[in-house]
């Protein structure tokens, strides 16, 4: 079983686009689950490929946030409403966080890159909730968008938002997987193992942690910036300590076998928070960590090890 | 005789007060196999260590190929055409054999961690298969190493450094860790493939068995200091290298 074989990604992107598909006729609460779920997934995402190369980022909320808050300012304050432009103004500003960001952090491993992350990701935070002019810690809300010209109904809107988020999603999977094929996708798996042999053989540990960050961040970004789009909405919570934990979380929970299984991870999380919360309004927390502890006491590899051992079978 | 590869003048490296190795001026030559035999603590691996890199010389030059590379990085000596094997072996625990070549390939082609080509790619895979084969290690191919005994872990980690056909290979002690009945054994089923490849080896030992079979010139190292440099056996009859190196078993 070779952990940095990545050569059946396409298969299961093309099995992700099918759900997505098949998503659209879902209830409308549940289609909207999955539309938040999959800028949330794409957060995961980017944890997860950070982790493969031993790296543990608990802020990632942060990308997630200046995403999320790039789209809400420039659509709030500075007027721009087309959808396209957001989104990537969104993966703009996050990656250049992720550049500057990455040139620091690709410096530092195990505890130490995971309390810098956490500790800048706060730094946002305290900044956001001091923010009055952006609303503190009630964050504020967005006006509605619109694509290339066309502002869609009310009537509409949900469907545009859920096939925007869809496709995009679908193709930062594709991205992703070709970078995971790629000799930077691939020598994470040897930085997390060896980097004095990875030294030894010719190559730059640091570059490759470096292009992690960058990539994870680009990733948050966009999620950052569909979740506003989605929901209409940004605040200060997006980079909280415990958002972070929880993109931490469900990369854990999912495994990192491939980019669709913190999508589907993530789904699946917020699905059993939801019923959770219908079930028992005062004990919900009960029943998400005792889901949380079977998964992980019985699928310590996570969930896509259940795929993986099907393929072994 | 044609250019050396590898030329040292002068090399001295000092940590504080202890001198770890002064006055080791060393010249190898293409397609050389040389043992450097020594007692602990005579400055065999910190010659390896500054001639890869991981030690800066305190003073000395290191030219390698004719250029100058005293004081590089081991990344920049290991593309310039150095690599080396460890005494405990560096390999990536988690990946299967196959896997840990295909790392010593891409960390090889694009050292940077190139974005651009894809790095799991079918002539890789056969070039690494191939490699392993080699060294007789394919039915270890699609096993995770950790696993593996030690003497399989050596022999990847000496096959890891032979990967790009590097022009010289410094092995680290390649038969520690391994039982005397396996030794020669294991020197020959790496030393057979390396020298095929044409590159010049050098390898730290102190079993003289080994030394005497398969190197064809000796370096005897004492005291941070080089004792005696010539032919194997020339070397090995050396009254001091007898007195201060063999020690009382072979006197």
């Amino acid at each position: 079983m070779m952990k940095t074989d990545f050569r059946r990604e396409p298969l299961y992107i093309a099995i992700l686009a099918g759900l997505l598909i098949l998503g659209f006729f879902l209830p409308s609460w549940l289609r909207f689950l999955l539309q938040t779920a999959m800028a949330g997934g794409l957060v995961a995402v980017g944890v997860s490929l950070q982790m493969r190369a031993g790296l543990v980022n608990f802020g990632q909320g942060l990308y997630y946030a200046l995403g999320g808050y790039a789209v809400g300012m420039l659509a709030a304050q500075a007027g721009i409403t087309d959808i396209f432009l957001l989104l990537i103004a969104a993966v703009v500003v996050s990656t250049v966080a992720g550049v500057i960001l990455g040139l620091l952090l690709s410096r530092y491993r195990e505890i130490f890159y995971a309390m810098l992350s956490l500790a800048v990701s706060m730094i946002l935070y305290g900044l956001l909730v001091k923010a009055a002019w952006l609303g503190s810690t009630d964050g504020f809300n967005i006006p509605s968008l619109s694509y290339l010209g066309w502002t869609p109904s009310r009537a509409v809107r949900p469907d545009v938002y859920y096939i925007t988020t869809a496709i995009l999603t679908v193709l930062a999977c594709l991205a992703t997987a070709r970078y995971l094929t790629s000799g930077a996708g691939m020598l994470c798996e040897a930085v997390a193992e060896n980097e004095i042999r990875l030294e030894y053989l010719g190559a730059n540990p640091r570059k490759v942690a470096f292009i992690v960050i960058v990539v994870a961040a680009a990733l948050s970004g966009l999620g950052g910036g569909l979740l506003a789009m989605s929901t209409g909405h940004v605040d200060p919570l997006m980079t909280n300590w415990t958002t972070s934990g929880g993109f931490v979380f469900v990369a854990l929970l999912a495994g990192r076998g491939s980019t669709i299984a913190p999508m589907i991870g993530f789904f699946l999380l917020e699905l059993v928070r939801n019923y959770a919360l219908d079930l028992a309004p005062n004990a919900w927390q009960m029943i998400l960590g005792a889901v949380m502890l079977m998964v992980i006491l019985l699928l310590p590899e996570g969930l896509w090890s259940l795929v993986e051992r099907r393929r072994k079978a | 005789m044609s250019d050396p590869i590898l030329v040292t003048e002068n090399l001295e490296k000092r940590f504080g007060g202890v001198v770890a190795a002064s006055e080791i001026s060393l010249s190898l030559y293409p397609g050389e196999t040389v043992a450097v035999i020594g007692s602990n603590g005579a400055g065999k691996t910190t010659f390896v260590n500054m001639v890869t890199g991981y030690l800066k010389p305190s003073s000395g030059t290191i030219r390698f190929r004719g250029r100058d590379i005293t004081g590089s990085s081991p990344r920049k000596t290991a593309q310039a055409g150095i690599r080396r094997s460890f005494q405990i072996s560096q390999i990536f625990p988690q990946l299967t054999a196959l896997e840990n070549m295909m790392m010593a390939e891409i960390a090889a082609a694009d050292g940077k961690g190139g974005l651009r080509a894809t790095a799991l790619t079918d002539t890789r895979m056969k070039t690494g298969r191939a490699v392993l084969d080699r060294f007789g290690l394919s039915q270890h191919a699609d096993a995770r190493v950790g696993t593996l005994p030690q003497g399989v872990k050596k022999q990847l980690d000496i096959a890891m450094a032979a990967i790009d056909d590097p022009a010289l290979i410094l092995l680290d002690e390649p038969t520690s860790g391994v039982s005397v009945d396996e030794k020669i054994e294991m020197m020959e089923r790496v030393i057979e493939p390396l020298k095929a490849d044409d590159a010049t080896l050098l390898f730290i030992e102190h079993d003289m068995d080994i030394v005497t079979r398969f190197a064809e010139r000796t370096v005897a190292f004492y005291e941070g200091k080089i004792l005696s440099d010539g032919p194997t056996a020339e070397v090995l009859a050396d009254t001091e290298v007898r007195r201060y190196v063999i020690g009382g078993v072979h006197a």
